[in-house]
């Protein structure tokens, strides 16, 4: 079953639902890429939140109309009305109020959907089966998507899409550098409109696929987890496009491969996969390279106090030292300094003394400054210069 | 031909020869809610030499700069650049931000922040060409980052983050430079490296200001002072605006006298 959903071979509205979540998937995380650049993804979240009392008014001006109450379009228009307005309180509450930005995400969000779902429970009260569809909104509902819902998802996908190849240069620069931006004679403030107007389209539009509680995930996690792979901004923005595409993808197939398994929560929970999987095996940026990485430091620091610490002779009490230092073939069992341990100690105790000569020159300074009591002197030096320093070393100690 | 534009205009020789300054600034008033930073303050940078912006901490030297360059809105005045409106002027006009007002740990090379240099020159959808990567490398070489260029910006020390600063700066190839406190918290070798270059765009004939902190090294760097606490102080030639009394105006009792006339006197 699974494997047919994969390959889209479980009929029509199954792989018109994996097409258009895929593309869904792809807009927003190039879209969501700028946003958290710019450190805005909050703001996404009360955006999304924002979009339902719109949605409910542009229903109930239909009913009111006579209409049916279940055109698409104009639901996605109210829904983009009320998200404007809602982006708006924010940038106002933010500008002329001492509201701090979190405050105005807070207020704005809870408000306008705690409206929304006031105006949900009308809705319900109004007449049977009319409302029918609309908490499709909340969590998003594929079940009777048509194709013109597809045609809506690829057409707005790939009008965010042209915008962000134009404007990604600038969108870029302001999220790395506003004041720059601005010195250069950017309009931060119209660039952070057009982010959010771009942002506001994608959750339009991912409304009936994933609903607007959790289309944030969309946004947010394939940028966070594109992060750990790679350390330049264009590449960020490629791959969180790729893995929103796929997860959206798998999640689509997977829903579609068993009754009742809700697509939008399916698809964030494929996204969070990938977030973990990165989290945990990325190089660099990964937690099992920083663990890694530690112990590497940490055994670095270990060998070399304990070399230092038989050069002068001092009993070595650190289990972890002891033990590294005779895994090395640098001492015995019973703590005693092998030959090589002997020999190693003793280049690491007369290093010691060349790095200090080397830190007192102050024509050395660039070279002094890379002293952190683990960098080998012949990684700075050439033996001519080492050669220079060791002549200073044995007239230093005659005079005492 | 100045004196036939001035009084075509109506203005005076004296006022047209003053507003082709590189950076000419007049009555400009800054406020944070209702507390002015910068009060009326008028300033005239002389062109081809190197302007030190001086004052206590909180005298509203960075906010001077970014007022200047339109970062942040003036309430009031008026600012010219090479005699014209700033938004004319932008390509002219290079700035150097404090470091620590970027997230360096945004994913980004030291190469790709100095092409950010070249934003003008790539447009929005040209294509980055050999050439721009030539001139980029050739900046970090001017400010010694050459081998840096294909580093994580979040490896660089705090003096090497700088210096990228820098290099973005000259990747403009601007005639007017604008530093906010660039020798903040730098290394010696950071240090000199960058007033070298500051010393050659002099020399090219390029205009330098920058807010400067250390009152000991004001001699040796700069040809001009201006001297701000909110309003301003003194400005002019560091030998006629940096003296005892100016300093002793600026900073109030925040500096001993015994440190002012040392200052104030080392020739």
């Amino acid at each position: 079953m699974l494997f047919d959903a994969l390959f889209l071979q479980l009929g029509y509205n199954a792989t018109l639902v994996a097409v258009g979540a895929t593309l869904l998937g792809a807009a927003s995380g190039i879209t969501g890429t700028f946003l958290f650049l710019r450190k805005r993804a909050l703001v996404s979240d009360a955006v999304s939140h924002a979009t339902l009392p719109g949605i409910c008014v542009a229903f109930l001006i239909l009913v009111g109309l006579g209409g049916e109450g279940r055109n698409l379009a104009a639901l996605l228009v109210g829904s983009a009305v009320s998200a404007g307005i809602g982006l708006w309180c924010m940038n106002w509450l933010t500008r002329n109020t001492r509201l701090a930005e979190d405050a105005a995400i807070g207020a704005v969000l809870s408000v306008f959907f705690g409206f929304g779902v006031v105006l949900l429970t009308v809705i319900q009260t109004l007449g049977s089966g009319r409302q029918a569809g609309l908490e499709g909104f909340l969590l998003g509902s594929t079940a009777g998507m048509l194709y013109s819902d597809a045609l809506v998802i690829a057409g707005g996908g790939a009008a965010v899409l042209v915008m962000i190849l134009l404007a990604r240069r600038p969108m870029t620069l302001v999220a790395f550098d506003p004041e720059y931006a601005a010195a250069r004679g950017l309009s931060v403030s119209r660039i952070d409109m057009l982010m959010m107007a771009l942002v506001m389209a994608v959750t339009v539009v991912g409304l009936k696929v994933v609903g607007l509680i959790l289309i944030v995930a969309l946004l947010i996690i394939p940028p966070v987890t594109a992060r750990f792979w790679t350390e330049r901004a264009d590449q960020v923005v490629i791959l969180s496009g790729i893995l929103g595409a796929v997860a959206a993808y798998l999640g689509a197939a997977l829903s579609a491969s068993a009754p009742n398994l809700p697509t939008g929560p399916i698809i964030v929970l494929m996204s969070f996969a990938l977030f973990a999987l990165s989290l945990l095996v990325a190089p660099n940026r990964g937690v099992l390279a920083a663990v890694l990485r530690h112990r590497r430091f940490q055994r670095r620091v270990h060998l070399r106090q304990g070399l230092l610490a038989l050069a002068q002779a001092q009993t070595i009490y650190e289990p972890l030292t002891l033990r590294l230092l005779a895994r090395a073939g640098l001492v015995r069992a019973d703590g005693v300094a092998t030959r090589a341990g002997r020999a190693r100690a003793a280049k690491a105790l007369r290093d010691e003394r060349r790095w200090e000569i080397l830190r007192r020159d102050q024509a050395q300074e660039a070279a002094a400054a890379l002293y952190d009591g683990l960098r080998e002197i012949e990684t700075v030096l050439t033996p001519d210069q080492i050669a220079e320093i060791d002549g200073k070393i044995v007239p230093a100690r005659e005079a005492h | 031909m100045q004196l036939s534009l001035a009084s075509q205009n109506g203005q005076s020789a004296a006022e047209a020869g003053l507003s082709s300054s590189p950076l000419c600034i007049r009555g400009l008033t800054v406020s944070y809610g209702e507390k002015p930073a910068v009060f009326s303050v008028d300033m005239t940078v002389v062109a081809g030499q190197m302007t030190a912006i001086i004052g206590p901490n909180g005298a509203g030297k960075s906010t001077l700069l970014k007022a200047a360059l339109g970062i942040v809105p003036p309430l009031s005045g008026r600012v010219q650049v090479f005699g014209r409106p700033l938004d004319h002027q932008r390509a002219r006009i290079a700035y150097v931000p404090q470091r620590a007002s970027v997230d360096w740990d945004f994913p980004t090379r030291v190469i790709d922040v100095v092409m950010m240099g070249l934003y003008r020159d790539l447009g929005l959808l040209g294509r980055i060409r050999g050439s721009h990567r030539q001139i980029a490398r050739d900046c970090l070489d001017r400010v010694g980052m050459h081998e840096f260029s294909e580093r994580q910006i979040g490896q660089l020390s705090g003096g090497q983050q700088q210096r990228v600063f820098l290099a973005r700066a000259l990747a403009q190839g601007a005639d007017l430079y604008l530093l906010d406190e660039p020798f903040a918290g730098v290394d010696a070798a950071t240090e000199k490296a960058i007033i070298s270059v500051l010393k050659d765009l002099r020399a090219e004939g390029k205009t330098v200001v920058a807010v400067h902190h250390d009152l000991a090294t004001v001699r040796d760097y700069f040809d001009n002072v201006f001297l701000i606490n909110t309003r301003k102080v003194a400005e002019g030639p560091v030998d006629e605006a940096f003296t005892a009394e100016t300093l002793q105006a600026a900073y109030g009792g925040r500096l001993a006298t015994a440190q002012v006339d040392q200052i104030a006197t080392t020739a």
